[in-house]
């Protein structure tokens, strides 16, 4: 077996584990499977890039690659931009859609269908806007450094994998440790006892959507930075993404990013025996298992 | 002066079919209030109602004299309510400590870390083991942290939704002499129960709701005896003719 | 004449959807099952009914070269067992990991019709599907016609089925599953028992209603079963009345005539360049559609008959 799989699983897994933070999130607060999450990827990355077009129009430098990596200040710089446009979309969404049919009383299993046809509508926009063909943030080819092992990275994939880490062990301690983490911890187990301890639930559900849909941007952006931009990239990783949030454990922040890390390894290694075209069914083979043998995922707990 | 004030409350959760249908009344402050009533006469509902749980269709509700009718239960926390459900009254998954955390973030942040301190003096057996998940604790232990939570921001009220329901007998004892305790301090205490003899011992006043309207207004002593009470509960006996 | 053979086909293909929408509206408008994974059931039963009939080829495994009527019966019994395993597997959890098994369901399903080349044929999938009155097809309208009247008749045969099931005991003990499931449960119904029950035949029936299509079209390929198909079949039954067989066949054709005219329509106004970018408004409109129709009237065109579901959440309202 190539050991090469090892970094290109890990570097997969980063990117569904990102992703699956928000989903297990608002799973956990909002309570329903929000089936246009892996859309807030793609408009993540197709923001960030719209945001770094018109950085590049001021400003020219901001373009040329800071070295090692493929990509120039403009990206990081453009990607807040995005991370706060892909928040607005969120909000949005939650304002006109989901927050009517939480309003009005709506099953669990509406709101999931709403964000089912949302999430036709937001992909299918980008198609229009964007057009299926795939774009890139950078033109610059960048050498695979060999690590030992016979493993190679490129800089990109191992700053992909570092910020991660940080991001995510910042967002445990967040939760973990702060009165906000503490309030979404509440919510996620009774919403109404909230209200009576003084939470304000509209509040945590902003939170809520502000973690996810930032994280959502930024997992886009390393999606789009390593493989590719298309409009159906998000879409293409929901179903990891979900398996994710499901191994981990719904509600669990370091539990989405473990399982992250699990089916991106999984991925990485099944191509190598049953071939690249069977990669998105180890997703669902994954999601099977859980579902038979642990339900409630790694982290979670029993009877949730 | 008056603590809480109903006018006319209407509320339920299908307009067209209000289950409390028209209360009135007053609690004064330091006043200690039972409400009593057969199943499903809506007691619960109300006070719900009161704590912002459940829509309100009509009259009014004012806590130390501001118009509190309509507003969110998060929202009527800051005002000074207090409340605790019947269930599910505690986040389990908190531990004792972080329930106590959530209830102390509306205080300023000096008075936080005294406020957590004087719920631990008042009840010890939280105190003792503040790291504890709640979801360890025993029934009698839920209840206490359930008022514990509620009374760490000082509410001008506190209304408590049957505490000493799927109790042992035991353990009512310990719950109603923790309200003792809670009254005898000062706080303005209203209580739903349906353990009516330990109700009745503790409260100087006792409300009657029969089919969303209140059938008896009055000292607690006077439904002592049992048999005003059986024939308010069976409705043979209206407000205005107990009165 | 030729309008009318193309009207005829027009709607042969949208009563297709309109077999869709009743396995759907078994699923989700009597017992409150989330399928995201239509597109697999339909694209199982064309497959299974399509290796059962098509004559032998060298290619690939199947040709058995069977009648058309044995292919629709395995197609049923296939769709009826996957949906048996999924229900197995997750009717006894939270309502939305279903939805989620059942869009892995149809990934996976994509994923063998597209590599599984030895039993689908791989990204060219299958032709020479056998075709009902094959023998007619020289003559286009007479062909169309008695096609239509085929497809008809098993819609009509659905729909007698489903509304007979829906009176019996069995139909009344469904509904109060969706309605109250812990009364039913007091009375004696096992819930988990009657949702899989009802699943699994919604999965035959949509596994059928994949028979019926890729018969009448005479070929298939992947790309007919995406998550778009999906889509528009829980356009079309929400639009027409979630729990209503009447609005479900109705709605199928409302929402197929949609989509066919504003396909046409953009065929006439974007030049030949941009219309793949313009069909992605086809979905958008769509998209939006079922997202208000959930907002402003999730009772559909025609509503259920008896009670307004609970889980459409109108409480206090006027419905």
């Amino acid at each position: 077996m190539n050991p090469q799989a090892l970094i290109d699983g890990l570097v997969a897994g980063s990117t569904i584990g990102l992703g699956a933070i928000g989903l297990t999130l608002t799973y956990s607060i909002l309570r329903f499977a929000n089936f246009t999450h892996g859309d807030f990827l793609a408009w993540g990355a197709y923001l960030t890039l719209t945001v770094a077009g018109v950085l590049g129009g001021l400003a020219a430098g901001l373009g040329a690659p800071v070295y090692p990596f493929s990509f120039g200040w403009g990206l990081p710089l453009a990607m807040l931009g995005g991370v706060c446009l892909t928040i607005v979309l969120a909000l949005g969404l939650d304002r006109v859609l989901f927050g009517r049919l939480r309003a009005r009383g709506a099953d669990t299993i509406i709101i999931v269908m709403a964000s089912f046809g949302a999430s036709m509508a937001l992909r299918s926009l980008l198609e229009f806007i964007f057009t299926a063909k795939p774009v890139y943030f950078t033109k610059a080819l960048q050498i695979a450094n060999p690590l030992g092992f016979g493993m190679r990275a490129t800089p990109d994939q191992l700053l992909v994998i570092g910020l991660t880490l940080l991001l995510v062990v910042a967002l445990h301690l967040i939760v973990t440790f702060s009165a906000t983490g503490r309030a979404m911890r509440a919510v996620a187990e009774n919403p109404s006892l909230a209200g009576v301890y003084g939470i304000d639930v509209a509040r945590v559900v902003r939170v809520t959507w502000i973690i996810g849909a930032g994280m959502a941007c930024i997992a886009g952006v390393m999606a789009g930075l390593l493989v590719q931009i298309r409009p159906y990239m998000g879409f293409d990783l929901l179903l990891p993404l979900f398996a994710a949030a499901i191994l981990g454990g719904i509600g669990s922040i370091p539990g989405a990013m473990i399982g992250g890390l699990v089916i991106g390894l999984a991925e990485a290694f099944a191509v190598q025996i049953v071939g690249a075209e069977w990669r998105a069914a180890v997703a669902f083979v994954i999601l099977v298992l859980v579902l038979m043998l642990r339900p409630q995922g790694i982290f979670g707990r029993k009877g949730a | 002066m008056t603590t809480l004030a109903l006018r006319d409350l209407k509320a339920g959760y299908d307009r067209d079919l209000p289950i409390v249908k028209g209360v009135s009344f007053e609690v004064e402050e330091g006043e200690c209030l039972c409400i009593l009533g057969p199943n499903g006469a809506g007691k619960s509902t109300m006070i719900k109602a009161v704590a912002g749980l459940v829509p309100t269709f009509g009259g009014t509700v004012h806590l130390n004299g501001a118009d509190i009718t309509g507003l969110a239960s998060h929202q009527l926390v800051r005002k000074g309510m207090g409340f605790v459900p019947q269930t599910e009254n505690i986040f389990t998954s908190l531990t004792i400590l972080e329930n106590l955390q959530i209830a102390a973030q509306l205080l300023p942040a000096a008075e936080r870390a005294n406020r957590i301190a004087a719920m631990f003096d008042m009840f010890p057996d939280l105190g003792s083991r503040p790291r504890t998940e709640a979801g360890a604790l025993s029934g009698g232990q839920r209840q206490m942290l359930a008022a514990a939570r509620a009374l760490l921001t000082e509410p001008k009220v506190l209304i408590l939704d049957e505490p000493s329901a799927g109790l042992s007998p035991k353990l009512v004892g310990q719950v109603f002499d923790t309200l003792r305790r809670i009254s005898a301090a000062g706080v303005t205490l209203v209580l739903v129960e349906q353990n009516v003899r330990a109700a009745l011992a503790l409260t100087e006043r006792a409300l009657v709701l029969v089919d969303g309207r209140l059938a008896h207004d009055g000292p607690a002593d006077d439904l002592h005896d049992g048999k005003l009470l059986g024939e308010l509960f069976l409705g043979h006996r209206s407000a205005e003719a107990s009165a | 004449m030729e309008l009318l053979a193309y009207a005829a086909f027009f709607l042969t293909i949208a009563l297709t959807y309109a077999i869709m929408c009743l396995g759907l509206n078994v699923q989700w408008g009597q017992t409150g099952l989330f399928n995201v994974g239509v597109a697999g059931f339909v694209g199982l039963g064309a497959y299974v009914s399509a290796a059962l009939t098509t004559p032998d080829a060298a290619e690939r495994i199947g040709g058995f070269g069977l009648p058309i009527a044995v292919g629709w019966i395995a197609a049923m019994a296939a769709g009826g067992v996957l949906a048996l395993a999924v229900g197995l597997l997750t009717l006894r959890m939270r309502s939305d990991y279903l939805a989620i098994t059942t869009f892995g369901i149809a990934v996976a399903l994509q994923l063998v019709f597209q590599n599984a080349e030895v039993l689908t044929g791989g990204a060219f999938g299958m032709a020479f599907i056998p075709r009902p009155f094959a023998g007619l097809q020289g003559q286009s309208f007479a062909f169309n016609m008695v096609n239509l009247a085929l497809t008809a008749a098993v819609v009509a045969g659905v729909y007698l089925l489903l509304e007979h099931l829906l009176r019996s005991p069995w139909g009344r003990a469904l509904r109060a599953v969706r309605e109250d499931e812990i009364a039913a449960q007091a009375l004696g119904k096992n819930p988990v028992l009657l949702r899989i029950q009802a699943f699994a035949l919604g999965g035959a029936i949509m596994a059928l209603a994949g028979a019926v299509q890729a018969h009448f079209i005479g070929f298939i390929a992947p790309g007919n079963y995406l998550p778009m198909m999906t889509f528009q079949v829980w356009a079309m039954l929400i639009v027409g009345g979630s729990g209503n067989n009447r609005g479900a066949v109705l709605g199928a054709v409302l929402v197929w005539a949609i989509w066919a005219l504003s396909g046409a329509a953009i065929s006439e106004i974007f030049p030949a360049a941009q219309q793949a970018r313009a069909a992605s408004l086809q979905i958008v409109i769509i998209g939006v559609m079922l997202c208000i129709i959930l907002l402003w009237r999730p009772q559909g065109i025609l509503p259920e008959v008896r009670s307004v579901s609970r889980h459409l959440g109108i409480r206090n309202k006027d419905s």
